[in-house]
C-alpha cells in the first residue's frame, strides 16, 4: 500500500481541566501523549497503549475513556478532565484522593490516576454503590500492587464522604 | 507503540463519509469508537493511509422501532448507550445479557455496534448475537444501499461482505416476541476479556408448546462468528427437554472448529461449547412462556 507519510497536522482547541488550549497536533498523536508531552500533564499514565490496563483513563465529555485509544485531533471542540483536575489545590485533596490515602488504596500509584478518573464518573452517577457495583466499575483498571481490596474500601468511603 | 503516520479527515455528513470512502477505498478506514482500530494501529498490526472520522454523524446513533416487531440500531450507537437504555433489556434481552461481558465500561463508552460488526472479530459477542437473532445489516455507498442478512455478512477472519466503498449504517433485529426466550453465556479468563467460548441462543414456541424456531450463535468457535444451523434445526417441531438439548449440544460440538490458544486448548473449547450450549438452551427454554 502507499501509506501517506507526509505529516498531517491539525489545529485544535480543547478544554482540559477548565483551561482552553490551542495547539497544532500531528494526526497520529494519541490523546495520552498529547496530555503528557504537549500539555505536560503527566498525571495520566500510560501502561499498555492498547486499551487493556486502564492507567490512561481520562474523562472525555463527561464519560470515562481510554486516552491511548483516542487521537488528540479528535478532541477539537471537546472537554477533557485528567487527574490534575481533581484537587482544588495542593493542600486539599478531592474526597476520592483523600479516601485512597486513608485506606491505603495505592502502593506504587501507577494505576491510580486511571482508577480515580473511572471512579469519579461512576460515583457521580452511582452515589450509593454496593461493593459488587464498585468491583464491576473497576473491572477495566488493572492494579498489580494492591489486590484491589483497599481500593474498594477507599471507594466505599469516598462515596460516603461525597454524599456528605 | 505509536501509529505510523496517516491522514485524518473528519466526516461532517454521511455524504462526505461515503465520498471519502469511495475516493480512498481500502486505503481509507472509518474511525468509529477506535476501540479495535486504534490498538492495531498503535501496534502497527494495521496501517491506514487515511482515517475517516465518523464520530460527528450522531444521526447514525440510537435505537429505532421503525416497524412493529423490529428494532434498528444505528452503526454509531455505543455499547454504553444501549446499556443505559431500558429498552435494550426489554426488546433485545440477548444484547442486554451480553453487554456486561463485552470489554470494560470505558471501552463500552466509546465502542460502537457498527464498528464491532464491521470489525467482525470471531471472538466477539455481537456477531454471534446478530446471527442468533437472524438480523440484517444495511450497507450504503454513493451508488445506493442494500440489506445483507447476518448469515451472509460475516466472511473469514475479520472480513465481511462490505465492499470497499460501503459504510455499515445500521443493524435490524427482531424484538423478543411472545412464546420466545433467549440466553447468552460465555466463559472468559477475566471479566471483560474476550470469550474462550460464548453461546447466544434464541428459541420460539408455537401454540402447542413445540419449538418453532431455534438458533445458536457461537463466539470464538472458529475463524468467523458461527451459526450452528444443524443444532438449531434439530430442535424444531419438538417438545424441548434434556434429551433434545443434549442432542443439540452434541451437534454444536461437531459444527465448530475452535482455534485453541495458550488459554484454552481446542478440546477444552469444544468441551465448553457443549456445556454452555446445554446451559444456555436450558435457560432459554425455561424463559420461554408457553401461554399467550
Ligand atoms: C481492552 C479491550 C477489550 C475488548 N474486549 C472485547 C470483548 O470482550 N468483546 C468484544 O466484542 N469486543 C471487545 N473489544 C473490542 C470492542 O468491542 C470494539 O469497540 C469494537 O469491536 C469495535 O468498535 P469501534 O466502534 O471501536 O470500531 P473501530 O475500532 O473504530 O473500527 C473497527 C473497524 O471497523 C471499521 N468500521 C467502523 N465503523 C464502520 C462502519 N460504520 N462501516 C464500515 N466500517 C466501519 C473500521 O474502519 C475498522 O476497520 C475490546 C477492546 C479492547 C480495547
Ligand atoms: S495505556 Fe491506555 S489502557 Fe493501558
Ligand atoms: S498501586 Fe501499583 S499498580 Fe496499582
Amino acid at each position: 500500500m502507499t501509506a501517506d507519510v507526509t505529516t498531517d497536522s491539525h489545529d485544535i482547541a480543547v478544554t482540559v481541566n477548565g483551561t482552553q488550549y490551542r495547539r497544532t497536533v500531528e494526526a497520529r498523536l494519541l490523546l495520552s501523549d498529547f496530555l503528557r508531552h504537549e500539555l505536560l500533564l503527566a498525571g495520566t499514565h500510560v501502561g499498555c497503549e492498547h486499551g487493556v490496563c486502564g492507567a490512561c483513563t481520562v474523562i472525555f465529555d463527561g464519560v470515562a475513556v481510554r486516552s491511548c485509544l483516542m487521537l488528540a485531533a479528535q478532541t477539537d471542540g471537546h472537554t477533557v478532565m485528567t487527574v490534575e483536575g481533581l484537587a482544588s489545590d495542593r493542600d486539599h485533596l478531592h474526597p476520592l484522593q483523600q479516601s485512597m490515602h486513608d485506606c491505603h488504596g495505592l502502593q506504587c500509584g501507577y494505576c491510580t490516576p486511571g482508577i480515580l478518573m473511572t471512579m469519579k464518573v461512576f460515583l457521580d452517577e452511582t452515589p450509593a454503590p454496593n461493593e459488587a457495583q464498585i468491583r464491576e466499575a473497576l473491572s477495566g483498571n488493572l492494579c498489580r500492587c494492591t489486590g484491589y481490596q483497599h481500593i474498594v474500601d477507599a471507594m466505599m468511603l469516598a462515596a460516603e464522604r461525597l454524599r456528605g | 507503540m505509536k501509529p505510523a503516520p496517516f491522514k485524518y479527515i473528519v466526516a461532517r455528513t454521511i455524504e462526505q463519509a461515503l465520498a471519502l470512502k469511495a475516493e480512498y477505498g481500502d486505503e481509507g478506514r472509518f474511525l468509529a469508537g477506535g476501540q479495535s482500530l486504534v490498538p492495531t494501529l498503535n501496534f502497527r498490526l494495521t496501517q491506514a493511509a487515511v482515517l475517516i472520522d465518523i464520530n460527528p454523524l450522531t444521526q447514525c446513533a440510537g435505537m429505532q422501532n421503525s416497524q412493529p416487531g423490529t428494532v434498528r440500531i444505528g452503526a454509531l450507537t455505543r455499547y454504553g448507550q444501549l446499556e443505559r437504555n431500558s429498552e435494550t433489556a426489554r426488546d433485545l434481552p440477548l444484547i442486554g445479557e451480553a453487554l456486561p461481558h463485552i470489554a470494560h465500561p470505558q471501552i463500552r463508552n466509546r465502542g460502537t455496534i457498527g464498528g464491532n460488526l464491521a470489525h467482525a472479530d470471531p471472538a466477539s459477542e455481537m456477531p454471534a448475537i446478530v446471527l442468533a437473532l437472524a438480523g440484517r445489516l444495511r450497507a450504503q455507498s454513493q451508488s445506493g444501499e442494500r440489506w445483507i442478512p447476518a448469515a451472509e455478512f460475516f466472511g473469514g477472519a475479520l472480513s465481511t461482505a462490505l465492499a470497499s466503498d460501503e459504510m455499515l449504517m445500521e443493524v435490524e433485529l427482531p424484538v423478543a416476541g411472545p412464546r420466545s426466550g433467549s440466553c447468552f453465556m460465555e466463559v472468559s479468563r477475566r471479566r471483560g476479556d474476550f470469550a474462550l467460548i460464548g453461546v447466544a441462543c434464541t428459541m420460539q414456541f408455537d401454540a402447542n408448546g413445540l419449538c418453532s424456531q431455534a438458533r445458536i450463535g457461537l463466539c470464538n468457535a472458529g475463524d468467523r462468528p458461527i451459526l450452528a444451523e444443524d443444532a438449531g434445526n434439530s430442535l424444531l417441531g419438538r417438545n424441548i427437554g434434556t434429551a433434545q438439548i443434549d442432542e443439540a449440544a452434541a451437534l454444536v460440538q461437531q459444527a465448530i472448529d475452535p482455534g485453541g490458544s495458550i488459554h484454552a486448548s481446542k478440546e477444552f473449547q469444544r468441551h465448553l461449547a457443549g456445556v454452555l450450549t446445554r446451559r444456555a438452551l436450558t435457560v432459554a427454554n425455561e424463559r420461554s412462556p408457553r401461554e399467550h
